[in-house]
């Protein structure tokens, strides 16, 4: 679905910001993509949208992807209804509006997350949370069988980030989207992804399974700071974490 | 029209009754401008003179009153309304575009290349038709120059299209100085200056039908346009995920915004401030929906134009300059709908 290789970028004439990346992402499966500030995550998922041309290599992808930015900057308060319409751009002629049919996917995209009761509220009366599920089903609209999500959870309390976190794991597993995602929380990308890939700088990074690759070692120098993994038991269910060991 | 909406017939109604008020606001309009002026006419003879050869309507008019409202007057409100129509499509469509409420017709530089080419006309010739010939050709020459000088890596970015802009007004604006300042002050200079300042005072049949179709041809486009107009404001990124072709959509639009700037100005003269007013008018109408937005805008606009006008030839026995007017009216009206809509317009974030 999505098959990144030899990618490199840098801007203007500046140094390289990512170097002979190679990752892919099948149907279904859900990858995180980790590193600290300004080490090209978002470079990266830009390249993979064709937001921006890499300097070097390439980013395939087969099927159309649903984008779901960080902050939607929508500048005039569109309904929220109106916004998932948006989605279904690519099956609209170009002369033409939505029809009545691309109105029942939209209806059917928002009751898929239970958001239908905001459909006639203005997307900008909405919490950071409720915009997110919005920008999701927009994406869902679109009919995309792949999602990219820029820090979807990093401006999110925990029950928003519990809910966010729930539906992009059932479009992955359940739906087969390929997801893809930037985040900040390396226990989200334990919770929901499949693979990671760790940003090191330049052409220094990992990918591959996330039991794997998100080790307290790999973590730590990823952080540059102590990082521990830890396991813990809730209802009779194991689970795991991440957590940062604070300086004192 | 598809006029999708979850709440289905209450929706359809209520835009139903606005289309049928707005229309008899523009009705009323257009029958009480056609019978003010210097010569008085009331308004069921204005009607029964437009409609009396279709209807059986008192005809104890004078030829005198048929020749003001048909000849005159009729020419004179049907290109105030057009004008006014059309700008008003072009401010909606360049600030769904370019996601600013606050650019106009001008910020692409059209207006100003217009205005030069206008005044060098009215400087090297006589002939109206050369007028506006040379004010269409430069306000798309300035709008070639702006989509040039914008344009960084094939890409026009939003910011690098308004300085461009900038840049471009500036130069044509000097231009234009230079132009008055050679021009012979007996005779040149107050034509040049006059006709800066816009005025329907010269508009007839013949202005109608300069201007008709290149304003049905850009505002029937852009009204086709519209709800991918919705996508654009978005912004670059969002609407190019979601399958629309970001730059080409916008040479279109900026291109039809140019052409109907350059018409109006070619017709009537730098007529500045409708295109940001009006699209704000609309918008607290009926929302920032442009599948609804441009058509209510323009109707709007066109009914706008011609009270503006009306006041300009009306208000004292020298006309007053167009866009004296529409500064005069649009600037205090335009700060106070920046003031009233800070808490729930556009501006909440």
């Amino acid at each position: 679905m999505i098959d990144v290789r030899g990618l490199g970028h840098g801007y203007g004439h500046g140094p390289w910001l990512l170097r002979a990346i190679d990752f892919s992402a099948s149907r279904g499966e859900a990858v995180a993509i980790l590193g600290p500030n300004g080490r090209g995550k978002t470079t990266l998922l830009k390249a993979i949208m064709g937001f921006l041309r890499p300097r070097e290599g390439r980013a395939r992808v087969d099927g159309p992807l649903g984008y779901v930015p960080q902050i939607s900057q929508a500048a005039f308060p569109f309904k929220v209804f109106d916004m998932v319409m948006m989605g279904r751009a690519r099956h609209v002629h170009t002369l033409g509006a939505p029809k009545a049919k691309d109105a029942v996917i939209c209806r059917a995209a928002l009751e898929k997350l239970k958001i239908a009761e905001f459909a006639d509220r203005p997307f900008d009366s909405l919490s950071g949370g409720e915009r997110q599920l919005v920008l999701v089903a927009r994406a869902l609209a679109s009919e995309c069988e792949g999602l990219v999500l820029d820090e979807p959870t990093s401006a999110l309390d925990f029950r928003n980030q519990s809910q966010i976190l729930s539906v992009m794991r059932q479009l992955g597993a359940d739906d087969g989207l390929t997801v893809l995602f930037t985040t900040h929380f390396p226990q989200h990308a334990l919770h929901v992804a499949d693979k990671v890939l760790l940003l090191y700088g330049g052409n220094d990074y990992l990918y591959g399974p996330s039991q794997e690759v998100l080790s307290e070692a790999n973590l730590s120098r990823l952080y540059d700071m102590p990082v521990r993994r830890l396991d813990y038991e809730h209802a009779g269910t194991r689970h795991g974490t991440v957590v940062p060991v604070y300086a004192a | 029209m598809t006029q999708v909406s979850l709440t289905g017939t209450t929706g359809a109604r209520r835009q139903t009754i606005l289309w049928i008020g707005l229309s008899a606001a523009l009705l009323i309009t257009v029958v009480l401008a056609l019978g003010m002026g210097r010569y008085p006419i009331p308004w069921h003879r204005v009607l029964a003179i437009l409609f009396g050869n279709v209807m059986p309507l008192d005809t104890s008019w004078d030829l005198v009153e048929e020749q003001v409202v048909e000849a005159l007057r009729l020419p004179r409100v049907l290109v105030a309304m057009t004008c006014g129509a059309a700008l008003a499509a072009a401010g909606v469509a360049l600030q769904g575009t370019f996601r600013n409420p606050l650019v106009g017709p001008q910020i692409i530089g059209v207006s100003s290349g217009a205005g030069f080419g206008g005044a060098l006309a009215l400087l090297v010739s006589e002939s109206q038709f050369i007028l506006m010939l040379l004010a269409f050709a430069f306000g798309l020459i300035a709008m070639a120059i702006v989509l040039w000088l914008s344009r960084v890596g094939g890409r026009s970015p939003v910011l690098m299209l308004v300085l461009a802009g900038v840049v471009t007004s500036a130069m044509f604006a000097a231009l234009t100085s230079l132009i008055q300042y050679v021009a012979d002050p007996e005779d040149k200079l107050p034509a040049i200056v006059f006709w800066l300042m816009g005025s329907f005072s010269t508009a007839g049949y013949d202005e109608l039908a300069w201007l008709l179709p290149p304003v049905v041809a850009t505002c029937g486009l852009l009204f086709l346009l519209r709800w991918r107009i919705n996508v654009l404001s978005l912004g670059d990124e969002e609407a190019e995920s979601l399958g629309v072709s970001v730059n080409t959509m916008r040479l279109v639009i900026v291109f039809c915004v140019a052409a109907i700037a350059a018409a109006v100005v070619a017709v009537a003269g730098v007529v500045g401030w409708v295109g940001l007013v009006v699209p704000h008018l609309a918008r607290m109408i009926v929302g920032p929906d442009h599948r609804i937005l441009l058509p209510v805008a323009m109707v709007v606009g066109g009914g706008y134009l011609v009270i503006i006008d009306t006041i300009a030839r009306t208000a004292t026995t020298a006309e007053i300059p167009l866009g004296v007017l529409t500064a005069l009216i649009g600037a205090p009206v335009f700060g106070y709908l920046l003031k009233s809509t800070q808490a729930r317009g556009w501006s909440r974030d």
